[in-house]
C-alpha cells in the first residue's frame, strides 16, 4: 500500500501512542476534551479553501458541507461558557492532494481563555516537545523573516517588487495575482524552506489581509493580523490566531470573502449565523490554534509523505 | 486535445507550454497555512530534452499536446532522414536528425524503436533498450586473455564506440545496454 519504511502495525501504534500523548498533555492542564459535528449547513466563506459537500439523504432540507476545521462549532461552545476545550477531530478540504497534503485529514484544535497569540505560541510549543523531544525554538515576526532571508518588506514593498523579486528566484510564467498572492509565492517557495534548518518555527503578525479570523492590531506602527504560523522542519504544522470576536467586523470579513470569491468566479457560501450569534452573545477573549495531526505524525515517524502515515490514504479508502 | 488543470496533472502527461510539447515529471502541491495555493511542476521540454520547473496557480490549466508514442520498425537511414514503420498499418515516418539525436548510434535496421510523434511527425526516438551490434573495428582478440580483466574499445556497425572486453574481435556480436552504452556481453549469452 504505501513504500513506508513502517509497518502498518507499527503506524496505527505511533498514532495511537501520540493521540494518548496530546490527551494527557491537556488533561494535565486541565482542557476538556469535545466533540462538534462534522457537517454543517454552512461553511467557511475563505476563498481559498474549498469545502466537500454532502448533496442528497433523507436526513438533508439543504446540502451540507463537511468541515474544513471545527472552529466555528467550537467557538460557539465557548460562547457558552465551556472555558478551555479542545478536539481531535477529521476536516476535509476539496482538492488538497500532494506529499503533504490529503483531502480527508485529522486536525488537533484547542482554544485557550485569556491566552492572546504568544501566550498560545509558547503553548503550542511545550506540545511539540512533548511530542517530538526537545528541539530548539524560534520566534520571527513575519516581517522580520520577510527581510531576512529575501531582503524585502512584505509590508511596503509594491505588488511589482513583490513579482519580481519571485521572478528571480524561479520560474512562474505568466502567472499573475494580487498582492497576497505574491507574498503566498515568496512566502511558500523561499522563506518556508529557510526554516528547515531551524527546528520549531514561529512565524506571527502577518499582513492584516491575511489576518483571517485572527484579530487585527498595531506592531511597531503597521497594521498587522494577530496570527501566527508554526513550522517544524520547514513543515507547516499549525495556524493560530489571537480571536476576532467582534461579530461586526467577522461579518464584514465574511462578506469581503464573498466578494472575492464572486471575482474568482467562486460560489458564494452563506454566512455561519450560528457563529455570528455566538459572537454577539460574547466570545471570550481567547486565542486557538489549529494543528494538522498527520503531519506532526510524519514528524514522529521521519516520514516525508504524508501518505505514508495514512492508515488507510485517499486511494485506497 | 483538451486541457489539463494542475489537479490532473500526473506523472508522463504531454501537455504545451509556451508552445512547446513538454511532458510532465513532476507535480507537487504547494499551500501555505492560508492563502493561495500552488503547484510546483517539472516538466522535460521534448522539443529540447530540457528540464523546466515552473510553477502554478492551483487550478489553472493547459492544453494537452498531441504526443503519441508508438513502437516502430527502423527501416533505414538516406543520409538526411532516418526512415520508420508502423509494423501494423506499414505507414511510414521519417525522423530528421534533431529528433533522432544520439540514437543513431544504436538503430540496426529492422530493430523496434520507441518512436514519439507530435501532430503526426517523429519528435524523438528512443532505440531499443538492449540492441546486438557487429564490431566493425577493434585491436586484435588476444587469446588466453579471457579471465583476466582490461578493456579495450570497439566500434560497432552503426559507428557507436564501446569498450569491450579485450578476448573479443571483429566480426563478433556483441549485446550493449543503449541507456549507459555499455557491454552486456556476446550475442545470443545475456
Amino acid at each position: 500500500m504505501s513504500e513506508s519504511g513502517l509497518s502498518l502495525l507499527a503506524l496505527l501504534r505511533a498514532r495511537a501512542t501520540l493521540y494518548q500523548r496530546i490527551r494527557d498533555f491537556f488533561q494535565h492542564r486541565e482542557v476538556l476534551e469535545v466533540e462538534t459535528p462534522l457537517l454543517c449547513s454552512s461553511g467557511v466563506t475563505d476563498p481559498s479553501i474549498e469545502p466537500l459537500i454532502v448533496e442528497r439523504g433523507q436526513s438533508l432540507a439543504a446540502p451540507r458541507y463537511l468541515q474544513t476545521s471545527p472552529e466555528y462549532a467550537m467557538k460557539r461552545l465557548l460562547s457558552e461558557g465551556s472555558g478551555a476545550i479542545y478536539q481531535i477531530a477529521r476536516a476535509f478540504r476539496d482538492g488538497e492532494a500532494g506529499a503533504r497534503h490529503n483531502p480527508e485529514f485529522s486536525m488537533l484544535e484547542w482554544y485557550r481563555p485569556g491566552f492572546d497569540h504568544h501566550a498560545l505560541m509558547a503553548e503550542v510549543a511545550e506540545l511539540l516537545q512533548c511530542c517530538l523531544g526537545k528541539r530548539e525554538v524560534h520566534f520571527f515576526s513575519y516581517r522580520a523573516l520577510f527581510i531576512e532571508t529575501l531582503d524585502i518588506d512584505p509590508f511596503t514593498a509594491n505588488t511589482v517588487a513583490l513579482a519580481q523579486r519571485a521572478r528571480e528566484a524561479m520560474d512562474v510564467g505568466g502567472l499573475s495575482g494580487d498582492r497576497d498572492m505574491w507574498l503566498d509565492l515568496l512566502m511558500s517557495h523561499l522563506v518556508e524552506p529557510q526554516l528547515a534548518q531551524r527546528g520549531i518555527c514561529f512565524v506571527y503578525d502577518y499582513p492584516a489581509s491575511q489576518a483571517a479570523l485572527a484579530r487585527i492590531g498595531s506592531s511597531a506602527g503597521l497594521e498587522v493580523g494577530h496570527r501566527f504560523e508554526a513550522y517544524v522542519d520547514g513543515v507547516e504544522l499549525a495556524n493560530g490566531y489571537w480571536e476576532l470576536s467582534d461579530p461586526v467586523e467577522q461579518r464584514q470579513r465574511f462578506n469581503a470573502d464573498n466578494a472575492r470569491r464572486r471575482e474568482y468566479g467562486l460560489a458564494e457560501r452563506p454566512l455561519d449565523e450560528h457563529l455570528l450569534a455566538a459572537l454577539e452573545s460574547g466570545l471570550p477573549d481567547c486565542a486557538g490554534v489549529a494543528l494538522g495531526l498527520d503531519r506532526l505524525l510524519m514528524l514522529v515517524c521521519g516520514e516525508r509523505d504524508i501518505r505514508n502515515v495514512l492508515a488507510l490514504d485517499w486511494q485506497h479508502c | 486535445m483538451g486541457n489539463y488543470s494542475t489537479n490532473e496533472f500526473r506523472s508522463g502527461l504531454k501537455v504545451m507550454l509556451d508552445g512547446e510539447p513538454c511532458s510532465i515529471l513532476d507535480n507537487e502541491f504547494v499551500k501555505p497555512g492560508k492563502g493561495q495555493a500552488f503547484n510546483r511542476v517539472k516538466l522535460r521540454n521534448l522539443n529540447s530534452g530540457r528540464v523546466w520547473e515552473r510553477t502554478f496557480k492551483s487550478g489553472e490549466s493547459l492544453e494537452g499536446a498531441d504526443v503519441m508514442d508508438r513502437t516502430m520498425e527502423y527501416l533505414y537511414t538516406d543520409g538526411e532522414f532516418w526512415h520508420f514503420m508502423e509494423p501494423d498499418t506499414f505507414e511510414q515516418f521519417q525522423a530528421d536528425e534533431k529528433a533522432v539525436g544520439d540514437s543513431h548510434l544504436w538503430l540496426k535496421e529492422q530493430d523496434r524503436c520507441e518512436v514519439t510523434l507530435y501532430n503526426g511527425a517523429p519528435l524523438s526516438v528512443a532505440p531499443p533498450n538492449f540492441v546486438e551490434l557487429e564490431i566493425v573495428e577493434t585491436d586484435p582478440g588476444l587469446k588466453g586473455d579471457t579471465a583476466q580483466g582490461g578493456n579495450k574499445p570497439a566500434k560497432l556497425s552503426t559507428g557507436a564506440v564501446v569498450k569491450v572486453p579485450l578476448f573479443l574481435s571483429e566480426g563478433e556480436v556483441v549485446r550493449v545496454d543503449t541507456r549507459t552504452g555499455e557491454y552486456q556481453g556476446r550475442a545470443g549469452k545475456s
